[in-house]
């Protein structure tokens, strides 16, 4: 579905025409993202994060196709090619670095990816697949990232992976045999290496056909925009090629600067020094921690120190920290508020800074040992993680009042360019 | 229905989450080895270039070359660099002739022509050996302490190379009142748990002869072994930097380029 307005492709060569007949690839591209997109006017830098994201991915595939090529999944011998890998292969450490930093900023253009959909409220009608689906990748993302993490069979793989696998055993019943199934044995062994290298691999191409997906569900309604009002006349609109591309391009630019400045000045500064230690079973690391990404989650997890109404803290902190997530997956219908923009909602708005605050030092404290203040502390941010999504979001989009939407697109553009929509200056503009 | 389901649920996480946080805590008991740890030194490094901002900056060959005589003469009586082969020793500035006098100075496993276990002299090809067969026969000779390979000593610890260097010149022989030292360990506040295994290993100036005139003290044996082991861990570090720098500059030009490109592809859609 595009708007009617979208241009048609036009092959322009007899071979293009031939082409299409049979194949029409080049026009999917025209009309995905070429020419034949319109696209609203008025998007700001955070709608380039969706394509870093892709970006991000793409640059995993093939760093880590290449990893694969020089890496030994056996635990015996993990470690030492991975090391083999920094020395010996030809512009190995460069791949390395690549796909550990890229973990890293993947992750982080994906939060704010996922942030930007909260403000402007890209998850409400009629995007409510489309926030569900990029929910699917983000859990994808989320144990690709574990597994790929406990690959190098380092101290912090090692004792991750016990860990991780270990929060099984919380539920009654089947806890310990999703456990055993997740590791192969008892405790991580070359079983577990096997599995999770051969899952590694195969997990981020599911997760780009559920890009796939999702970039379809974009394109039935079209992106959401800062407004948050529906594209209304071609006036709103212009076509993805050349304007996006152009803009994207810069953005990506700045990103592979950032993205360079980690991979070749401090590559290390993301991870932990401890996986630089051989994976050794009877020494258990001071401090287990994940890499930053998963802390807030982490800290939520931590969160749940004494048994409540029966049950034991431990599977109150495992079901919290996937309730965490889960519950992302309500939120169209927890937010029932018909504007779609935190730039019109001034309460909610307030509301989302403080839960930005309260999702960073969350991840904070979920990078700290497990000693007072954190522990007190991520105990009241997890109540607030909770309670917003939960009870405070519902209510204030019963209750709140909302600022006045601009008529459309076209006229907040006007409007930010200090012009009205025939043309001429706005009258409040003193005369020259 | 969902919003009373969220409510529900909602309302058991936050009141169970806030249950924990008015729980009465356990007043923290002070530990003493916290207290006294210390964070590493902070210094200047030659491969940290210019402001110490690790842009630029490449390794002193002298300084990695008596790094590894004071390896050799010292640490290696315990302490392994099993990562690196002879042949890498050529980053340091050995020539080939100097690497195979180096390599055959070691005896790795080999077997011989009747196919009984034996060894032989090593060669560049060769890593260096490990001192101790395994980790048993390590900590039956070291009193139960084991030292651990040094290979990626530096990347290994936080901070690892101010770290390295703090530590080898961080003993102390002041122990403070209060704090428990057994006798066979040593107070080192760098180091984690505060009471090392490992006996000052620079013991004093003069332990090792620089061929190449330096001052020959504890302090500079320190920072020669530390930026040895800095190479030892990251070899390729050099390289890394050069590459980087090249690699920004050609992404700040084509970010420029693209950011003419759309103010010129935007200029229309700004004005109208």
């Amino acid at each position: 579905m595009s708007f009617p307005w979208a241009k048609k492709y036009q092959p322009t060569s007899a071979v293009g025409q031939w082409m299409d007949e049979r194949l029409p690839l080049a026009r999917f591209v025209h009309d995905a993202l070429g020419p034949g997109y319109p696209t609203p006017k008025n998007l700001n830098a955070f709608y380039n994060f969706g394509v870093l994201a892709g970006v991000a991915l793409v640059i995993q595939i093939i760093t880590g196709v290449v990893l694969a090529m020089h890496f030994a999944a056996d635990t015996s011998v993990a470690f030492d090619s991975v090391e083999h890998i920094m020395r010996d292969v030809n512009g190995g450490w460069m791949i390395r670095y690549m796909h550990a930093v890229g973990a890293s900023f993947f992750f982080g253009v994906v939060y704010i990816h996922i942030f930007r959909g909260l403000y402007y409220g890209s998850y409400k009608p009629p995007r409510e697949v489309l926030w569900m689906l990029g929910l699917v990748i983000f859990l994808l993302m989320m144990a690709t990232a574990f597994m790929g993490y406990v690959l190098v069979w380092g101290q912090m793989s090692f004792w991750g992976a016990q860990v991780i696998t270990g929060l099984f055993s919380a539920f009654p019943v089947v806890g310990t045999y999703i456990q055993t199934l997740l590791l192969g044995g008892f405790s991580p062994d070359n079983a577990t290496l096997n599995r999770f290298f051969s899952l590694h691999y195969l997990l981020p191409f599911v997760t780009f056909g559920v890009i796939i997906l999702h970039v379809w569900a974009l394109h039935i309604p079209g992106s959401n925009n800062p407004t948050g009002v529906d594209v209304k006349t071609e006036a709103d609109t212009i076509p993805f090629h050349p304007y996006y591309t152009a803009k994207d391009f810069v953005g990506l630019g700045i990103y592979l600067i950032l993205f360079a400045a980690f991979v070749f000045f401090m590559p290390n500064s993301l991870g932990e020094p401890d996986n630089y230690i051989p994976a050794n079973p009877l020494s258990t690391p001071a401090h287990i921690v994940p890499e930053w990404y998963f802390w807030p989650f982490y800290a939520i997890l931590r969160a749940f120190t004494t048994d409540f109404m029966g049950v034991p803290a431990k599977l109150m902190g495992v079901l919290a920290m996937f309730a965490a997530i889960l519950l992302l997956f309500l939120l169209p219908w927890l937010d029932t508020s018909p504007v779609r923009s935190n730039s019109y909602r001034p309460l909610n708005r307030a509301l989302f800074w403080v839960f930005v605050v309260v999702a960073l030092v969350l991840g904070v404290c979920g990078g700290k040992p497990a000693e007072e203040p954190w522990v007190v502390l991520s105990q009241v941010l997890t109540a607030y993680y909770f309670a917003h999504f939960l009870i405070i979001m519902p209510l204030v989009s019963k209750l709140e009042k909302t600022t006045p939407l601009p008529g459309s697109i076209s006229e907040a553009v006007l409007a930010k360019y200090g012009r009205s929509a025939d043309g001429a200056a706005p009258a409040a503009q003193p005369a020259e | 229905m969902i919003r009373l389901g969220a409510l529900a649920v909602g309302l058991l996480f936050v009141i169970s989450a806030l249950w924990g946080a008015v729980q009465p805590r356990e007043a923290a008991s002070p530990d003493m080895a916290k207290e006294l740890h210390k964070h590493p030194k902070h210094m200047e490094w030659a491969h940290n270039g210019p402001g110490n901002l690790g842009v630029f900056g490449t390794f002193d060959r002298g300084q990695l070359q008596r790094g590894f005589q004071v390896y050799k003469e010292v640490c290696s009586a315990c302490h392994s660099i099993n990562r690196i082969a002879f042949r890498d020793l050529a980053d340091l500035g050995y020539t080939e002739a100097q690497i195979k006098t180096i390599a055959t100075e070691y005896e790795v496993a080999s077997v011989d022509a009747n196919g009984e276990p034996a060894t032989r002299k090593a060669t560049g090809a060769d890593k260096f050996p490990l001192v101790y067969a395994n980790e048993a026969a390590a900590r039956a000779a070291q009193n139960g302490a084991y030292p651990p390979d040094l290979s990626l000593i530096t990347k290994a610890r936080p901070d690892g190379t101010n770290y390295l260097y703090s530590l080898l010149t961080g003993y102390s022989d002041d122990v403070p009142k209060g704090w428990s030292k057994p006798d066979t360990l040593y107070y080192n506040p760098y180091f984690h748990s505060i009471n090392i295994a490992m006996p000052p290993p620079l013991a004093a100036d003069g332990q090792v002869t620089y061929a190449d005139g330096s001052a020959a003290t504890k302090d500079q044996y320190a920072k020669d072994v530390t930026a040895f082991l800095t190479w030892t861990a990251e070899p390729k570090l050099e390289n890394r930097k050069e590459t980087g720098v090249a690699v920004i500059l050609f992404l700040i030009i084509m970010t420029g380029l693209g950011y003419l490109s759309y103010r010129k592809v935007w200029a229309d859609v700004k004005k109208a």
